[in-house]
């Protein structure tokens, strides 16, 4: 119980935390150092070697290998664009607005390092809209880092371009999906599209891009630093490195902790957020945000690995945005399950009809159960239009009806319920045991 | 008849020459419209339209997407608190009942009920546009708001920029 | 459109594909295995449909679409018998309206992206979007700009449920009311094919049909909605006859017979050069041709004609050669000369728009003011009112046309009646003129079967099928039994004769030149001009109502016949609904007059009309009333040329219909009009030689008509080109040559 945290990403900003989101700062941290190593070095292969032997996978909620996304681009076709995902919206996450607001400059280095290997002279930081400080502080950054010569012509007398344009959402959680989101960077509703194409081949206005999360971008300068093989080492299996988990709820110390991946939940909840406030015990807990089912209080749930694979293999649940809310036993599982349920319905961008009209339903029928109006059926009723969203839900292999996994992530609340909650749900609603 | 002030014409203009595609700068525009008049008003639009070369209509159908463009008329203090879960079990919902009754009435400031805004970690939280505030009450939220109403805290615009800085 | 995946019902499963895609926007590939059937897939239809229904209103029986509605027969077939949804539904104010036309439900909506599709991507209107996001998502137009596309009746059709309304049809009938007969519009003369249907001897409603040369199944609203004129109170029911400076109801012998009287005392007293038909470009082929023949070959006049000043030269438009919509898809470069397409014959602006946008066929747009256009045109070089095209222009769309191979299609018209037509005409010889480029026009005139008008001989100096008055003279003599010595005038001709007291009989087929022509000072001094003025019209317009002999013609949805569109395309129109009072055909009150003038057309049925054109008009041989019925996509004349092209299968719908879900999958429902099973082309014995019947060789008693027609002061004219014969090479006896070659000036 006396893990530490691991601190590589959030290292800057705890150490400085008076001025770590300046350019001096930043600089006096070493900021940027690994950006001219690169430039200087000159082999954009390298680091997308050093990427992949990092064993890096995407932080920002379904945990793809960076290398592995970057090697889809075609090769030969230009321009290309990276974009950044800093749509944070996924219920509990904080970590990226943690990393824009407070070390924009690890991220700047990170979305240079990333560009010029995969050949992008123009990024976009798409940044949630309602982080107004985030924004003033990242493009302050990108105008200091590029009148200190790391961004603009000719970057460090390289020959390489780079320009980075922060693009401020406006408030739509469906925009953190990738396709989503290039529909809003294009001026449009952001609805998710259908693939194929993928944005490696046909993204951003057409053309070949890449959409990578903040944390991820952030991680880069210091695997390059470290290199792979010494990254890949942190972790466990092929969970590798560290990652920001916000811990929120029921907890004495909500916040972001760093830690290597493979530590358990009861490490995070018990260790660094201090445990439950008045020291009540878990009922249950969601991990990876709000789209992933839950896991319980028991010991066999708190004690399990960090590890993405393991956890969706043995349980169901994904790691994904790195948020584990906690909730003591005095909480009504109904009503976060409405109050999620409500989240997505509200978040549904209407495109898909099994999201559009089930979300919506689904809310409905919570609602009613988690105020004492439910009937006896509604359980089953919950659990067969779930089914309808996200088939095979409950017993996997799940699939899904609509384009993208909101839809299907209304669903996992109900599973959760029907496989913890289920006599005390009924009991709710007139069935007894 | 320009919508945009002059600054602001200009400062549009250079938007949209960022972006490959003027289309991309309706959502950067629209927020450069709300910082100068307050809401998203059909004017506005209309202007959005015609500097991005799309038909008011796209402009509308883009806009109404995004929950932070105001459509009609609000307060000067855009005041948005969170109840999805986290804030739901730390009291999130006591503040917005709180709020809504308190300021009623009050044509300066609009509450709103927003979805998850990455604070959880200061749960329960809120913004007024878009300043975050953390760990509150319903007492202290009020106290909040209160300092913006008379000053003692400089708000920013309710597309969340800092007064004479934007996009 | 592009298919978008939105509402799911499609969802299949591919083996080896993880999920459930929409077969909607999953290719095809090789070796695809697709299960549209199992329990699985099953379940999630039944799931989506029922996602469709929680939120959708209860209100068919009031519901435009009940009884035709996609979402109402999946129900059927395949939906839920109980609802679980008891929550409450959804609501909004029923309806709003989007434009004067076009309302909207929003409770009905199903969220399919078709309108705004649409909207943007086949109009290029986008002034519909969805509007809001979730549940919420709606249709709507932005606040001060309605939906005022002129296609925006296509929205309608293609909505799968009744969200979109009509305001012209809204609670007008139920569908199992309606009749249906398939046409062709002939607003314009693009002629989209359609679906007229009726209820209760009134019609009701045109829907596209998809003729993929033409239309694509789109309409314009002026077509669509441009329908309750037929049944206008203002209609003239009945022949009227001037009796004492008033216009008095009479019976139709009475009528006829003071018509003819009258022709037959002036060709006694002055010669057919006395008499001028003006007119004839709103009916069909068969009405033009047998006023054509009773002009030209009984009377004797050839001061005939179906234009109004408005538009070029017949030996323009019969002589170059012409395009197929079809061939601006793949033509090298396209020209457009004028008018605004979007303006006169609006859904070949879809389709030029579509060549250019989407297809990406360089399009110069000379017009001279621009238009609709200009925003997909590759170049766009302005000319200046009246002058032609410049030089470097012509050579540059001919460069680019020669570059990238195909045809360099020209679409030529009048941009505006202020202009003489010599730019235009001038414009074209120079394109005609180029080496090495397959140059093809298509004649954008605007009055709705002017080509099949020209084509039948309602043009001076013209007689059926495209032939010249001396290319044809020995045939149709033979045939008719005369045609006139000399070459007649045009409309201005004809008026300034008539203004100088030279026209004694002044028929008017439908023709208004007091509304309609240029010089209005003109008409309104030539009517006063004429003695006795004949009225074959629906209404008394201006003009009309300066009759002595008013008779009442049935019109458009009353009518069977064919028409021949821009490209020279041949289809039918329907009579769906009985013609109001006691109008009669323009074939049949023609042929009625020649009987009163001593020559019996024996012409009983249209389709006997139709066939003694197939006989006797050089250009449509063998284009019989049979082979049209038939042919899928009408004919393109001259037939010979196009053969190969004729499709004959059944339209619409059987495909689905033989998988015995009994479902209709689609709005579009033209109903019993296609003939099913009929054979397919080839194999076939050559229409043309299929006559139906001989041809009427003589006439039973020929009037004088031999005289050589007065031709005063032909106004030729200052730029006419000059046409000389083709090569179409003829098979038997001499025919008449079709006149076919680029006018050089």
């Amino acid at each position: 119980m006396s893990v530490e945290e691991r601190r590589i990403v959030t290292r800057r900003l705890h150490e400085r935390p008076e001025d770590s989101w300046t350019i001096d700062g930043a600089l006096a941290s070493g900021a940027y150092r690994v950006w001219r190593e690169v430039l200087r070095t000159g082999d954009p292969a390298a680091v997308q070697e050093q990427v992949r032997l990092s064993g890096l996978r995407g932080r920002g909620g379904a945990g793809f290998p960076t290398a592995q996304k970057w090697s889809f681009l075609p090769e030969g076709r230009y321009p290309r664009y990276l974009v950044v995902n800093g749509d944070e919206g996924e219920p509990s996450t904080f970590k990226d607005r943690m990393l824009v607001e407070r070390d924009p400059h690890q991220l700047v280095e990170g979305i240079a390092i990333a560009s010029y290997a995969i050949g992008c002279n123009l990024a976009f930081v798409y940044l949630r809209g309602e982080f107004a400080l985030g924004y003033e502080r990242l493009t302050q950054a990108i105008a200091d880092a590029r009148s200190h010569g790391f961004l603009g012509r000719d970057v460090l007398g390289s020959g390489f371009d780079l320009d980075v344009v922060v693009h401020r959402g406006a408030g739509a959680y469906i925009c953190g999906e990738e396709t989503a989101l290039i529909e809003s960077l294009e001026g449009e509703r952001g609805m998710p599209r259908i693939r194929p194409p993928f944005p490696a081949v046909e993204g951003l206005y057409a053309k070949p891009t890449v959409v990578n999360n903040v944390e991820t971008l952030s991680t880069l300068p210091h695997i390059v630093e470290m290199g792979g093989e010494e990254y890949a080492k942190l972790g466990v299996n092929r969970s590798t490195g560290t990652r920001i988990f916000s811990v929120s709820g029921h907890v004495k110390r909500p916040g972001n902790y760093e830690v290597e991946l493979g530590v358990t939940f009861r490490d995070l909840v018990f260790g660094l957020a201090g445990g439950i406030r008045d020291d009540r015990a878990v009922k249950f807990f969601i991990p990876g945000g709000a789209s992933s089912q839950w896991l319980t209080g028991s010991d066999e749930h708190l004690d399990a690995p960090l590890d993405m694979d393991f956890v969706q293999q043995t349980y169901g649940v994904m790691l994904g945005s790195g948020a584990v809310m906690v909730f003591d036993d005095t909480t009504d599982p109904l009503l976060v399950a409405w109050r999620l349920a409500k989240f997505f319905a509200h978040e549904s961008c209407g495109k898909c009809t099994p999201c559009r009209e089930g979300t919506g339903w689904i809310e409905k029928v919570l609602y009613r159960m988690a105020h004492g109006m439910g009937r006896p059926e509604d359980l089953d009723l919950l659990f067969d239009v779930g089914d309808n969203i996200s088939p095979g839900v409950v017993n996997a292999p799940f699939t899904q009806t609509t384009i993208c996994p909101l839809g299907p992530s209304v669903v996992s609340s109900i599973a959760s319920l029907h496989r913890y909650f289920r006599d005390e749900v009924q009991a709710r609603v007139g069935v007894s045991a | 008849m320009s919508f945009f002030t002059d600054a602001n014409l200009a400062r549009a203009r250079e938007i949209v020459a960022r972006y490959p595609s003027p289309k991309s700068a309706i959502l950067p525009l629209a927020h450069l419209a709300q910082d100068q008049h307050g809401w998203l008003s059909p004017e506005a639009m209309e202007q959005i339209a015609e500097l991005t070369g799309v038909t008011p209509a796209q402009v509308f159908g883009t806009c109404s997407f995004y929950t932070m463009f105001k459509l009609r008329p609000c307060g000067r203090l855009v005041v948005s608190v969170c109840t999805n879960v986290s804030c739901l079990v730390t009291g999130g919902p006591e503040i917005l009942d709180h709020l809504e009754r308190r300021y009623a009435l009050d044509p300066d400031v609009t509450v709103e009920e927003v979805e998850c805004i990455a604070a959880c970690g200061g749960a329960p939280a809120m913004q007024v546009n878009y300043e975050f505030h953390e760990r509150l009450t319903p007492e202290l939220a009020e106290d909040v708001v209160d300092a913006y109403k008379r000053g003692a805290l400089a708000p920013r615009t309710v597309s969340g920029a800092r007064a004479g800085g934007a996009a | 459109m592009k298919p978008v995946g939105m509402c799911r019902m499609c969802l299949v499963e591919v083996e080896g594909v993880r999920g459930f895609p929409p077969a909607c926007t999953t290719p095809v590939t090789d070796g695809m295995v697709v299960r549209t059937r199992t329990d699985a897939v099953e379940k999630i239809q039944e799931g989506v449909l029922e996602f469709l229904l929680i939120n959708h209103p209860l209100d068919c029986p009031v519901c435009d679409r009940g009884g035709e509605c996609p979402l109402q027969d999946q129900t059927l077939a395949f939906g839920p018998g109980e609802s679980r949804f008891v929550e409450e539904k959804r609501h909004y104010e029923k309806p709003i309206p989007l434009s004067n036309m076009i309302l909207l439900d929003r409770e009905r909506c199903i969220q399919c992206a078709r309108c705004t599709r649409f909207a943007e991507e086949i109009a290029g209107d986008p002034l519909i979007d969805f509007v809001s996001r979730g549940d919420r998502t709606q249709v709507l137009n932005f606040a001060e700009q309605p939906f005022e596309s002129y296609f925006s009746g296509n929205t309608v059709q293609i909505c799968p449920v009744g969200a979109l309304l009509a305001r012209h049809y809204r609670f007008k009938a139920r569908p199992w009311d309606l009749a249906t007969a398939e046409t062709s519009c002939t607003t314009c003369s693009v002629h989209c094919r359609g679906a007229v249907q009726s209820s209760s001897n009134r019609i009701v409603r045109l829907l596209g049909v998809d003729l993929d040369p033409v239309n694509h199944g789109w309409l314009c609203d002026k077509g669509r909605y441009g329908i309750d004129w037929v049944h206008a109170d203002d209609r003239v029911r009945e022949p009227h006859l001037r009796v004492g400076g008033e216009l008095r109801e009479v019976s139709w012998p009475e009528a006829l017979d003071a018509a003819a009287g009258e022709i037959r005392k002036v060709l006694r007293m002055h010669g057919p050069g006395a008499i001028a038909v003006l007119g004839g470009a709103r009916g069909t082929n068969e009405d033009a041709y047998a006023w054509a023949r009773l002009a030209k070959g009984v009377i004797g006049t050839d001061h005939v004609d179906c234009q109004m000043g408005d538009g070029l030269p017949a030996e323009v438009v019969l002589g170059v050669r012409r395009a197929e919509i079809d061939d601006c898809d793949r033509a090298g470069a396209i020209v457009v000369l004028g008018p605004d397409p979007r303006e006169e014959v609006p859904v070949l602006f879809l389709r030029l728009r579509r060549a250019a946008k989407d297809l990406g066929v360089p399009l110069f747009d000379c017009t001279p003011v621009g238009g609709s256009l200009a925003p997909y045109a590759a170049h766009v070089a302005r000319r200046v009112p009246g002058e032609p095209v410049g030089a470097d222009v012509v050579e540059l769309a001919a460069r680019t046309a020669r570059e990238r191979g195909g045809p360099l299609v020209v679409v030529a018209g009048r941009p505006s009646v202020a202009e003489a037509p010599d730019a235009t005409v001038r414009s074209i010889a120079a394109f005609g003129a180029l080496d090495g480029v397959d140059v093809r026009v298509l004649s954008a005139l605007r009055r709705g079967n002017v080509h099949g008008a020209l084509e039948m001989g309602l043009a001076p100096g013209f007689l059926p099928g495209r032939v010249t008055l001396d290319a044809g003279r020995e045939w149709f003599t033979q045939r008719w039994g005369g045609v006139p010595a000399g070459r007649g005038l045009d409309a201005d001709g004809i008026l300034r004769a008539a203004a100088e007291g030279r026209v004694h009989v002044l028929v008017l087929l439908g023709a208004d030149p007091l509304l309609d022509h240029p010089d209005a000072l003109l008409a309104r001094r030539a009517l006063e001009g004429v003695p006795f003025v004949v009225a074959v019209d629906a209404f008394r317009s201006e003009s009309a109502a300066r009759a002595d002999v008013f008779l009442p013609c049935t019109v458009w949805g009353e009518q069977n016949g064919t028409v021949t569109n821009l490209e020279g395309r041949v289809q039918r129109v329907a009579r769906r609904v009985a013609p109001e009072g006691t109008a009669m055909d323009d074939w049949r009150i023609a042929s009625e007059l020649a009987y009163r003038l001593g020559a019996d057309f024996d012409l009983a049925t249209v389709d006997e009309v139709t066939d003694e054109i197939a006989a006797v008009a050089p250009a449509a041989l063998g284009a019989t009333a049979a082979l049209v019925r038939r042919a899928r996509d009408g004919v393109v004349l001259p037939l010979r040329e196009h053969l190969g092209e004729i499709v004959v299968r059944t339209r619409g719908l059987s495909i689905l219909a033989e998988e015995g879900a009994g479902t209709s999958w689609d709005p579009i429902r033209a109903g019993g009009a296609a003939p099913a099973g009929a054979p397919a082309a080839s194999g076939e014995p050559a229409p043309r030689t299929r006559r139906r019947r001989p041809v009427p060789a003589r006439t039973r008693r020929r009037p004088r008509t031999r005289s050589s027609t007065r031709t005063p002061r032909a106004s030729a004219p200052p730029t006419r080109p000059r046409c000389t014969s083709g090569t179409v090479r003829q098979a038997g006896p001499p025919r008449p040559r079709v006149t076919r070659t680029l006018c050089a000036s």
